[in-house]
């Protein structure tokens, strides 16, 4: 076990299997690369695409008249003048034929009896723009679909449960990778004329967050590592209503959302008020306050008395009725009884959780990062969607920028004349471990959830993120450098090592970035810097030994 | 209200005689068994292995395994406020405590010589 390695070759490497990877790993392989697809987890199964319950953002234009200015307009008014501009044309001037290419591959989107796609509106868009797949099952039809295709095309080469420890940069330009087999601990090497990093984002940092279990930001901190730089790091979403009680087994806390874009739905404080029009606009039973926006709404009402009893708002469809209900949401109201849940006779309470990052690795519109030979897609990337995201954007933007990015790592790699030998690596020191386990990481990344919730969640400031850092440098002199050698099979400690590895690295990140905004701007909040400055800067950190270099651009 | 409850787990790698590990734990009503065996590896001991992604959706279906001798996703699985008995799925290879081998065989390494 110990001390085995396995050496692979390809020409493109994917790293993370969501809609970002799958969508990368079709394009190179059809613009005639040797692909190869790895994940942390099983293929299809981990990361965010899964859990996506809805919707698309795309100006497809059938619900009603659409262009994509218009989404790119409101993208833009959504990310409080911090996007990337040029990442934000290419999300929504593509994402229309990235909509009907997924249609082709007979997704399901939902239609209107006479086939044209339906869309909901969602709030921050002008209008509706937003398709989806019934019945809250968008992100695992997307998934499944783009699994069939990367299926049929039998060259590419799918390893699941293999854990990449860092990217091998040689002579200047990414190389490959490191890392180890979750199942039985041995070393692989892989060497890649390109790689692509499409791990997703970083809400396992926050101990309530709507992630799957592999989304600890490792990306980002194998980019920084490489060399790469990434951007607007303090950016991290919170989904203003995740479900919070009561205790609700097999649904997604994030499902709130779709019933809120059909049924409308008030979100209503302990005094049975709707409280949102003393923050934003008016809902008019309509759903419209941005994420930022109803999050701080929430947090105030809590913060001011007037929260629900587990520390949230309410969220009640009972002026809706029972058939309307069913009609709209079908088998998932019988979901809901099953859990002692009845819409019609009791509300919901709802809170934020981390959902989304913004920030990440830092590209240009081809997804290259200034490292060579290195490239990242969908949520890993940052800059497109600026200090607040707009619902739907989020697989717009998988299915787009792994796009792009299959085609131009594919580009590259039909460049590279390369044979490297990856096996003298310092990765390949890291990956075989060094010794015994002596700290239990599954506690400290409890540990580091609670801190980063507490210290750098939606509301921030000097005081708390100072001692945040602080902890944090203790936690990282806790665990050590040396990773533990596999002990068993299946040996989820070590794995857990590894993550809290990245996820230290990245929350300091987070940290740093968020102490140096000295204002609030959509979701980065600070109680002591409550508002927004007309000084628009970004932040663009890297790696310099082990110290975070933090760049401030305009 | 916190109920107490004791999970009888299956422990130890494939092809090794079974042994078992008791935990005692605390829980609140409503609580998944997935969301006490996470607890377990925190509180009590962080080499317990077992399979799970999505959390608490049930989209990733990782976390099958059999609880008091049936097949069932351990995030949708209530915990009951009494003795309960955890073990890997029977019908696939085992590789350690309740974690089994549910990968496409396609999408595997090449086996280790």
């Amino acid at each position: 076990m110990a001390g085995d390695r396995t050496h692979l070759a390809t020409d493109v490497l994917i790293v993370g299997a969501g809609a970002a990877g799958m969508s990368a790993a079709i394009a190179a392989h059809d613009a005639g690369a040797g692909v190869m697809l790895i994940d942390r987890s099983l293929i299809g199964r981990g990361g965010a695409t899964v859990m996506a319950q809805m919707t698309v953002a795309a100006a497809v234009g059938e619900e009603v008249p659409d262009d994509w200015h218009s989404h790119l307009e409101d993208t833009l008014k959504a990310g409080r003048g911090l996007c990337d501009q040029r990442l934000a044309e290419l999300l929504c001037s593509e994402a229309p034929s990235a909509i009907r290419q997924m249609d082709e591959w007979r997704v399901g989107w939902a239609r209107h009896s006479d086939g044209r796609l339906r869309a909901t509106e969602a709030p921050g868009h002008d209008r509706p723009r937003c398709v989806y797949v019934d019945f809250l099952n968008t992100g695992p039809a997307v998934s499944r679909t783009l699994r069939a295709q990367v299926q049929r095309r039998s060259a590419i080469r799918r390893i699941g449960e293999l854990c990449v420890v860092d990217i091998v940069v040689e002579q200047g330009a990414a190389r490959g990778v490191v890392a180890f087999s979750v199942v039985d601990g041995r070393t692989v090497t892989i060497a890649a004329k390109s790689v692509v990093i499409c791990t997703g984002g970083l809400t396992r940092l926050y101990a309530r967050n709507s992630a799957s279990l592999n989304m600890g930001g490792d990306g980002y901190a194998l980019a920084l590592r490489a060399g790469a730089k990434l951007i607007d790091m303090e950016f991290v979403q919170f989904f203003p209503i995740g479900h919070l009680a009561p205790r609700l087994v097999g649904m997604d806390p994030i499902m709130w959302d779709p019933f809120r874009y059909k049924l409308g739905g008030r979100l209503l404080n302990s005094d049975g008020r709707e409280f949102i029009g003393d923050y934003d606009l008016a809902e008019d039973g309509r759903y419209r306050a941005t994420r930022d926006v109803a999050t701080q709404a929430i947090l105030a009402e809590v913060a001011q008395g007037r929260g629900s009893p587990h520390g949230g708002v309410y969220l009640s469809f009972q002026h809706v009725g029972e058939a309307k209900l069913r009609e709209a949401f079908g088998p998932v109201i019988d979901r809901l009884a099953a859990n002692g849940i009845d819409l019609t006779q009791q509300p919901v309470e709802v809170a934020p959780m981390a959902h989304y990052h913004m920030g990440g690795i830092k590209v240009d519109p081809t997804m290259a990062t200034c490292v060579p030979n290195l490239f990242a897609a969908g949520e890993a990337v940052g800059g497109a969607n600026g200090a607040n995201r707009l619902s739907g954007n989020a697989i717009s933007e998988a299915l787009v920028f792994g796009r792009t990015a299959g085609v131009e790592a594919a580009k590259r790699a039909a460049q590279e004349r390369f044979a490297l030998d990856v096996a003298m690596s310092d990765a390949v020191v890291i990956a075989h471990g060094a010794g015994e386990a002596n700290v239990n990481p599954a506690a400290l990344i409890v540990q580091l959830q609670r801190l980063m919730s507490e210290k750098a969640g939606p509301l921030r400031s000097e005081a708390g993120m100072s001692s945040a850092l602080s902890e944090l440098a203790a936690m990282k002199a806790q665990m050590g450098n040396a990773a533990p050698s596999p002990q068993a099979e299946f040996d989820s400690g070590r794995l857990d090592w590894f993550d809290l590895r990245n996820m230290l690295l990245v929350a300091e990140c987070v940290v740093k970035a968020a102490l140096a905004r000295r204002e609030s701007r959509g979701a980065h909040q600070r109680t002591d810097f409550p508002r927004t400055d007309d000084w628009v800067v970004r932040h663009i950190m890297r790696l310099q030994g082990e110290k975070i270099l933090l760049e401030i651009s305009a | 209200m916190t109920l107490k409850a004791t999970l009888v787990v299956r422990r130890g790698a494939g092809g090794a005689p079974a042994s078992w590990s008791r935990f005692d734990v605390d829980f609140e009503p409503g609580e998944s068994v997935l969301d006490v065996l996470r607890r377990i590896r925190v509180e009590q001991d962080p080499t317990l292995a077992f399979r799970f992604s999505c959390i608490n959706a049930n989209a990733c279906k990782e976390c099958m395994m059999l609880v008091d001798g049936k097949v069932a996703y351990a995030c949708t699985a209530r915990l009951e406020p009494r003795e309960m008995r955890v073990e890997p799925l029977p019908n696939k290879k085992h590789i350690r405590d309740l974690v089994t081998e549910i990968a496409p065989p396609d999408e595997k390494l090449p086996r280790l010589r």
